[in-house]
């Protein structure tokens, strides 16, 4: 059974034993608009937890994305560097960004459930 | 100060526009479609723009009227024809742009189209600069569409029947709704065009009939990637007090015939015509899809920092990153490798023409 939790900074962790698997959620994509840009992670690297983890630009500006939680990163999804609308399409399933060997599962205690993060993106828009 | 609203402001939220504070005024950012499928739309059928910000004055009164509008602007005025239309500057006396603007010649007087952030500036420096001997009126009671894209002719026609006839930088009266309404054959978008100056209080119906016809609504994010594609300045990025319109790029809207007339900035411009200029606006073409935005630095393979950006984008169109920027004038030859420092790091650029997306103008008389 996977455990998915959420960011402040819009991004999304589904937790797998000790793989964890990145994104940018459903809201930060409306908010962003039209990606048309994507780089990630190099693969092996070590990445901590809310440092700057990659980008997203959309036609409009560039924002950082960063990892909400530590650990090295094991794989980058290159589809969404090729095609980066599809980010736009699918962010919360197919169109992940990394995935990481988790370093401290206890990073993950500080995150949003499902509701919560849903009730403070509804805040942080209005 | 508070926030201006169009006479279409209703109708943008009605549309779901999404609305940002744009040169004082709430303007469409973008719609519901978003900033791609917007641009897109232009470029395939048609797009309606908001443009009623900018300002619309009007200019009377006197017979010496033209001549001393030519001691302001280096337009050839006198050369210029009932209706017709010229794109020009205001400078400063060290040749610096302070604004960028259309004239259009009217039955008694001209017609300046100016940029929204600029225009309550340049009606005070133009009406001491006239001495107050005429009658200077920013018309605010008057919206301004733009309508854009290879539609446009047939989409304006349904709604006003004969204005497909006007030829480019060309302009007319027409009637809407038993109300005059003034067109102009002209954009910024890089597509065949017409700019309509229409009163306030008819503007929504208009635009409604223009969406029934096929048309949409388009926000200023797609009209920045359309006119970057176009190789289009923008005042405030592109163009601004510190930079002259030799520098820029743009010295074919300085008829050879004002070159050496008097006009203010000419003494510079004219230096600058013999003996040329240290920097110059090219067209940048990134070699990966990392996209360079204002202010981004541009080196040589040196490391030498020689130049920057002042706008860069995707261009949906050209489905590539495009900028455009200023670099020293020895590095301004199309495909002279460059790079862009992005986030730390060095992107490898080539300069390359202007513009990123081939013009649809439909020609009128051209002048030399």
């Amino acid at each position: 059974m996977s455990e998915v939790k959420y960011s402040k900074e819009h991004e999304w962790i589904k937790l797998d034993g000790e793989e964890a698997t990145i994104g940018i959620t459903k809201h930060a994509t409306e908010m962003l608009g039209d990606i048309v840009f994507a780089e990630l992670p190099e693969k092996g690297s070590n990445v901590d937890k809310d440092g700057t983890a990659g980008v997203v630009e959309s036609t409009k500006a560039a924002s950082d994305v960063y990892t909400p939680v530590s650990g090295e990163v094991i794989d980058t999804n290159q589809m969404i560097v090729d095609d980066p609308s599809k980010i736009n399409e699918d962010p919360e399933e197919t169109a992940w960004f990394f995935k990481l060997k988790i370093k401290d599962k206890s990073e993950m205690d500080s995150l949003m459930s499902k509701e919560e993060y849903e009730k403070f993106a509804k805040e942080t828009s209005a | 100060m508070s926030i201006k609203k169009t006479s279409l402001n209703n109708l943008h939220i009605k549309h779901g526009a999404k609305l940002v504070v744009f040169a004082g005024y709430q303007m469409p950012i973008q719609y519901k479609d978003g900033i791609i499928q917007e641009h897109k739309y232009t470029r395939s059928h048609s797009g309606i723009f908001d443009v009623s910000h900018m300002g619309q004055l009007f200019i009377s009164g006197g017979d010496d009227l033209t001549n001393d509008l030519e001691k302001i602007f280096p337009a050839d005025l006198k050369k210029l024809k009932t209706n017709q239309s010229k794109y020009s500057f205001l400078m400063n006396n060290k040749g610096g742009i302070q604004d960028d603007l259309i004239i259009t010649k009217t039955s008694d007087g001209f017609l300046i189209i100016l940029n929204a952030a600029c225009k309550y500036n340049d009606y005070e420096v133009i009406k001491s600069k006239l001495d107050n001997q005429y009658k200077l009126n920013l018309d605010e009671s008057l919206s301004l569409i733009a309508l854009q894209g290879p539609e446009a002719k047939n989409v304006l026609n349904k709604v006003i029947p004969g204005c497909d006839s006007l030829k480019f930088m060309n302009g007319n009266n027409h009637v809407y709704k038993n109300e005059k309404v003034y067109i102009t054959r002209s954009g910024y978008t890089g597509e065949d065009g017409f700019e309509i100056s229409i009163k306030n209080s008819d503007a929504e119906t208009f635009v409604e009939s223009l969406i029934e016809n096929g048309s949409k609504l388009i926000g200023l994010g797609a009209r920045d990637t359309l006119r970057m594609e176009a190789g289009l300045c923008l005042y405030g990025n592109d163009l601004d007090n510190d930079t002259s319109p030799i520098e820029a790029n743009l010295k074919w809207a300085i008829p050879k015939s004002r070159i050496e007339t008097e006009f203010v900035g000419s003494e510079v411009l004219k230096n600058q015509f013999q003996s040329g200029v240290k920097k110059l606006r090219v067209g940048i073409k990134p070699d990966s899809r990392v996209i360079a935005r204002g202010n981004t630095k541009i080196y040589n393979d040196k490391n030498q920092e020689i130049g920057k950006v002042t706008s860069g984008t995707f261009g949906p169109s050209v489905e590539h990153p495009i900028a455009m920027g200023y670099v020293d004038n020895s590095y301004s030859t199309v495909n002279t490798k460059i790079f862009l420092e992005v986030r730390g790091k060095k992107i490898p650029a080539n300069i390359c023409n202007l513009p990123f997306y081939k013009k649809n103008y439909v020609k009128g008389e051209i002048n030399v």
